[in-house]
């Protein structure tokens, strides 16, 4: 039963950072771009590290006393991976705006002419 | 002093949670954990803590109670750009919105939560604290009218990051 949560888990977790890899190859400027490699790979890696802690749990409940800093360290990871991945998309993009790189077939850009 | 002591705090119930391996610690593991957080006490304590606002517990109840609703978003947001990635469908644009927001921890909370929901990403804030979000499929009613409009474009999460933060 939680081999079979696990492997879900970590299906749900690659097919969506497959989908950002894909995305990062198809989407045509760095902005869209952007929006495939944060938000897929965060919810992905959210769903590795949910069964890396679930396998690090129950290991530990089956008496395997070491597992248990697999959890918390991959717990850690996670909120690392929450807070640091959208600030580091944000001065990506701010940083491609301020050197010059216009989003491509906008139909709007209320951020132009702001500097 | 009270910043330092907080901070070197924190830092030792992190250190403890990274060291445990399922068994009591050992002295030599706790003495060097007190010496290492000090040094970060010292180092960040101005850093981590500007004010205190955080340490209201009503905070921590919203930012529990903003949770679910953030990953549920956050789902929603994921099979969202699944479809765009599939289908090439995007229509994207860059629009300013004025959130009303005057703390630090507030616009964070809001730019981050805009940048991991629905097909938008910030880019830029100003110094008035608008934000500027790259939309990957701009709606046509906020384009009508200048002031936009932020409800279509982050739902509710500027009230959330109110409440959190202000």
């Amino acid at each position: 039963m939680i081999w079979e949560i696990i492997y879900i888990f970590l299906g749900i977790g690659i097919v969506f950072n497959l989908l950002a890899s894909i995305g990062l190859m198809r989407f045509p400027d760095v902005y869209t771009r952007l929006h495939a490699g944060t938000k897929c790979t965060t919810f992905g890696s959210i769903f590795v590290c949910l069964a890396v802690i679930i396998y690090g749990l129950w290991k530990w409940y089956d008496g395997n006393k070491e597992m248990i800093s697999l959890a918390i360290h991959s717990f850690f990871a996670l909120i690392a991976i929450l807070l640091t991945n959208p600030t580091g998309a944000h001065a990506i993009a701010r940083a491609a705006y301020r050197s010059g790189v216009k989003p491509v077939n906008a139909v709007v850009d209320d951020l132009e002419g702001k500097k | 002093m009270f910043a330092f002591i907080a901070t070197t705090i924190f830092c030792f119930i992190l250190w403890l949670l990274f060291t445990f391996n399922g068994d009591i610690w050992g002295i030599d593991e706790i003495i060097a954990g007190i010496i290492l957080s000090l040094i970060a006490g010292v180092a960040s304590a101005k850093i981590f803590i500007k004010d205190y606002k955080l340490a209201n517990p009503v905070r921590w109840l919203f930012i529990l109670a903003y949770l679910p609703r953030f990953f549920y978003e956050m789902a929603k947001a994921n099979f969202d750009v699944a479809y765009r990635v599939i289908t090439g469908k995007i229509k994207p644009g860059i629009v300013k919105i004025s959130p009303n927001l005057k703390s630090d921890i507030s616009i964070t909370i809001l730019a981050n939560s805009i940048t991991l929901t629905p097909g938008t990403l910030s880019v830029d804030v100003d110094d008035e604290k608008n934000l500027y979000v790259h939309w990957i499929n701009v709606k046509d009613e906020a384009l009508r009218k200048m002031p936009r409009d932020y409800k279509s474009v982050c739902s509710t999460f500027p009230d959330w990051a109110r409440r959190i933060g202000e």
